[in-house]
């Protein structure tokens, strides 16, 4: 098992300001154009377009997204870390069940995490701690029962 | 949050647990609070249209069942959509990988509502 000797440093100032952008994200959309900023919204939305006009907001979401870490490396001259402790197969398994859970569970952390706590939402009150607890069952399982 | 390494570690309360993702999820959500019930205020958003806000408020076996898949892969990957996208920029093959299994995964829900419509409808 792959990552059983990770370790990070706690980052809350980095991670503070990450958060802050991520809210002025969601509240611009919502200010724009009345939508919730939902990943799984937008990325299935784009692979099942419907329309042109629906899909248009959504690429260029995307495309400001994937640009971030460009924007980053521009002002701060480092692009933001992205370790991988991961196999690869365990990659493909783990994204294959996101797609379907969140897909199923209508949202993943950030239209049910943050746009759907943020209005209180009942099924995001809901799906967080679910989606919450399964992660650390999880991780617990796979670092300290299997990795062990 | 777009580091699957800071992530697995902030699930991981019984190891070398970091709280970092909390300060995320705190910022966005401090500032979405707010920011949702000023944009509000509005009567229609900035660039025309309505609002679109989810009015569901059915807990079914969807939503728990959902969530609870995304949550275990979520544990196994250290990605999640929203994070994975941002985190395709910096060019790792990985997040690739990520995201066309993400899309499989959204395919497959399609294909399991085609076979038991009743159980899985949208």
């Amino acid at each position: 098992m792959s990552g059983i000797n990770i370790a990070t440093d706690l980052t809350p100032f980095a991670s503070l300001t990450g958060g802050l952008a991520i809210g002025l994200g969601a509240v611009l959309l919502m200010l724009g154009l009345g939508r919730i900023l939902g990943a799984t919204g937008i990325i299935s939305g784009l692979v099942f377009a419907e329309s042109r006009e629906e899909a248009s907001w959504r690429i260029a979401m995307v495309i400001g997204m994937i640009a971030a870490p460009g924007v980053i490396f521009l002002a701060v001259g480092t692009m933001p870390t992205v370790d991988v402790p991961v196999s690869p197969v365990l990659i493909a398994i783990g994204g294959v069940i996101v797609g379907l859970g969140a897909s199923l569970g209508s949202g993943c952390t950030s239209g049910h995490g943050v746009c759907g706590l943020s209005r209180l939402s009942i099924r995001s009150l809901v799906a967080v701690p679910t989606f919450m607890a399964t992660a650390a069952v999880t991780v617990f399982i796979l670092r300290h029962v299997i990795g062990a | 949050m777009m580091n699957p390494a800071k992530v697995l570690i902030f699930f991981d309360v019984a190891g070398t647990w970091d709280a970092s993702v909390a300060f995320v999820m705190g910022g966005a959500l401090v500032v979405t609070g707010i920011g949702y019930r000023l944009a509000w205020r509005r009567a229609q958003p900035l660039f025309g249209g309505k609002f679109q806000v989810p009015t569901n408020t059915q807990i079914d076996r969807n939503l728990i069942g959902g969530s609870a898949l995304f949550g275990i892969g979520w544990g196994i990957a250290g990605f999640c959509p929203g994070a994975a996208i941002p985190a395709l920029g910096t060019g790792r093959w990985e997040v690739a990988l990520f995201i066309g299994a993400v899309v499989a995964g959204f395919m497959l829900r399609r294909v399991l509502a085609r076979m038991a419509p009743t159980a899985l409808a949208q």
